[in-house]
């Protein structure tokens, strides 16, 4: 019986057992079962960021503030295997905004960040740490993240993830008692896609959570015409998806695109719309030009001047229905470029704001509030 | 009968090839070659081009305003090494 | 009637499947091995130079891009490689895939390159080698055989190129 079977099974298998005999054959069906991990290996490997160092003072004029300060940031790499970076920023601000002026006095404070980052490539994956730590008088926010991105498909995708952990400590200036903390946690989700030898877009999704002490020790909120404490949950939970497209128009000229949804859970909705355009003017200029449109709207318990006892309260314009509207230009100037050596460009960036309050009543005027800010960066970039 | 096996077994094969390529994207070539990737290459292209100023950027928007977040960007450029 | 539709239907499924998983199939047309395939491109001179007349000496095909930062950091070492062994039978090339060929002529006289550069702006022959990515190195024998393939560039890549060039010169 069973030298039957054995024969039914030879006489069936035979020309299977045949084929597999034949080493092209056999060739051919371990690279289709190997095509697709030896797609992943032996394609593409990521490059590091490149050797960079940065030099920037920057201005932010608006609304009775003005933070303005240096920045600075070098990166180098280390062996060819990792690239390290160390960021030096410095706020010092001057604020005589309104809520400081018809609430308080006007003050000035310095704000100064450290920010370090190393990132290391393997194979096709790039995995990024980050740190950062921020110290103002009354306020101190530490923050640590991990991304990790990987090029897929031939290098024509990139799909990335991050995750951000931050932890700040809360104090209020002459109130040596008021002590509070906030953590927040971020999760993003980002894929670059490239369409056609000219125009890439991508898609990136973040997920912020926050818990704590959520708003700010000196603001009042408004309620029956008095001013009162502001009043914010502690916690806050909020979505944001991006969508952008670069495209390049060809004669060394190239366009941007991008729109980005926002909500929470305090109700506030935002949609950002941004275009850009640039230019390549001769060999050492390139000149850029771009229009922001943002509009929100307010969160669920803001209030100008609230007419009804809520559990929250807040008069945080930053939190109110506005919309905004900037037009900025930006000019670089190639100083000094060897190439595969070094370049050294000089830039600087200007942006002029118009927001426009819906609901916060300049009580000045009694009006809805409004006001142009001015933003100005000028900075040496270079890299080697 | 034989050819009919035959045809059976690359059958089942190419079906349950089918459907891992369904997971990835591993049967549908790249349409942009590493050496088509010229234009891409070029630093007006990329989505952040100096980080200080985008940084600062970032930062009196999310003070300002009361969105934040999905801004950072990877990817593009020219795809070497 | 069951078994000629049963028939019919897997070889319709196989046959389709093969389409669609014949890329993957087919092997790379550039392995080592293989015969180089042959091309004529023009030189930054303004000559033709064809890879055939190369039979009979050891030919690295380099092909770079002046957008490519490895391909630029790659230069030097191969400016040294080809003046240390261009006497024992070894030619090198690179080839530049530059959309522009005047901005490629202008990177290669700035970088002083020694080695013939040709030009490749219509992608022919990065096509025909299936360059899946930028850098790559084709190192090719006397006998007009694909020796070695390097993918990209990364430091210490160019000891590679050394050893295998010295191999291929004994041959």
């Amino acid at each position: 019986m069973a030298a039957t079977r054995l024969q039914r099974w030879l006489a069936w298998s035979a020309p299977i057992r045949r084929t597999l005999r034949s080493r092209e054959a056999l060739r051919r069906v371990a690279v289709v079962l190997g095509g697709g991990l030896l797609a992943a290996h032996a394609a593409h490997a990521v490059d590091l960021p490149e050797d960079k160092a940065e030099g920037m003072i920057h201005v932010y004029s608006g609304g009775g503030v003005t933070a303005s300060g240096p920045a600075l940031l070098v990166r180098k790499n280390i062996a060819d295997k990792v690239s390290l970076s160390a960021g030096y920023y410095i706020d010092q601000v001057s604020n005589a905004s309104i809520d400081v002026v018809t609430t308080a006095s006007p003050y000035r404070e310095r704000r100064t960040a450290y920010d370090f980052g190393a990132d290391y490539v393997y194979r096709d994956a790039m995995i990024s740490l980050s740190m950062s730590h921020s110290k103002e008088p009354d306020y101190t926010a530490n923050t640590f993240g991990v991304d990790v991105s990987q090029e897929v498909f031939g290098g024509m995708t990139t799909v990335s993830m991050g995750y951000t952990r931050g932890s700040d400590t809360v104090l209020k200036h002459d109130s040596p008692e008021f002590m509070d903390r906030v953590t927040h946690w971020q999760y993003r989700f980002g894929l670059t896609q490239v369409l056609t030898p000219k125009w890439i877009a991508s898609a990136n999704f973040e997920a912020i959570s926050d818990d704590g002490f959520l708003g700010s020790p000196y603001r009042a909120a408004r309620a029956f015409g008095t001013l009162i404490p502001e009043r914010n949950p502690r916690t806050r939970s909020s979505r944001a998806l991006k969508f952008r497209v670069n495209g390049d128009l060809g004669a060394r000229n190239a366009m941007h695109a991008e729109y980005r949804y926002f909500w929470d859970n305090w109700a506030i909705k935002a949609h950002t719309l941004e275009g850009g355009y640039s230019r390549y003017f001769g060999e050492l200029w390139l000149a850029d030009a771009y229009l922001r449109y943002y509009k929100q709207s307010k969160a669920l318990f803001y209030s100008d001047d609230a007419q009804a006892e809520t559990l929250y309260l807040t008069r945080n314009r930053q939190l109110g229905t506005f919309d905004s509207v900037s037009l900025g230009a930006k000019l670089s100037y190639t100083w000094k470029k060897v190439p595969g050596q070094y370049e050294i460009k000089a830039n600087g960036a200007y942006e002029l704001v118009q927001f426009k309050y819906k609901d916060f009543t300049d009580i000045r005027t009694n009006s809805p509030y409004s006001f142009n800010a001015n933003v100005l960066q000028l900075y040496v970039s270079a890299t080697f | 009968m034989k050819t009919l096996r035959l045809s059976a077994l690359t059958g089942l094969a190419a079906a349950s090839l089918l459907l891992s390529g369904c997971a990835s994207v591993r049967n549908i070539e790249p349409w942009v070659k590493p050496y088509e990737r010229e234009r891409l290459a070029d630093p007006i292209m990329k989505f952040s081009r100096d980080s200080l100023p985008d940084k600062h950027r970032e930062h009196w928007h999310d003070v300002r305003e009361g969105a934040r977040g999905a801004t950072g960007v990877q990817g593009g450029g020219c795809g070497c090494n | 009637m069951l078994h000629a539709r049963l028939h019919r239907a897997c070889l319709v499924l196989a046959s389709a499947a093969a389409l669609l998983v014949s890329p993957l199939v087919q092997a790379a047309p550039v392995a080592p091995s293989q015969a180089a395939p042959d091309f004529t491109l023009r030189t930054m001179d303004g000559k033709n130079l064809r890879l055939q007349e190369l039979r009979g000496r050891v030919v690295l095909v380099n092909f770079w891009a002046t957008w490519c930062g490895p391909c630029r950091q790659e230069m030097p070492h191969l400016n040294r490689l080809y003046d240390k062994y261009k006497g024992s039978g070894f030619v090198m090339l690179g080839v530049n895939i530059d959309d522009e060929p005047e901005k490629a002529i202008g990177v290669a006289t700035k970088l002083g390159l020694h080695f013939p550069v040709l030009l490749d702006s219509d992608k022919k022959v990065s096509r025909m080698y299936d360059l899946n990515t930028m850098p790559s190195t084709v190192v090719i024998d006397r006998d007009g055989r694909v020796r070695y393939v390097h993918r990209g560039y990364r430091d210490g890549y160019e000891d590679n190129y050394d050893k295998q060039i010295r191999e291929l010169v004994k041959e």
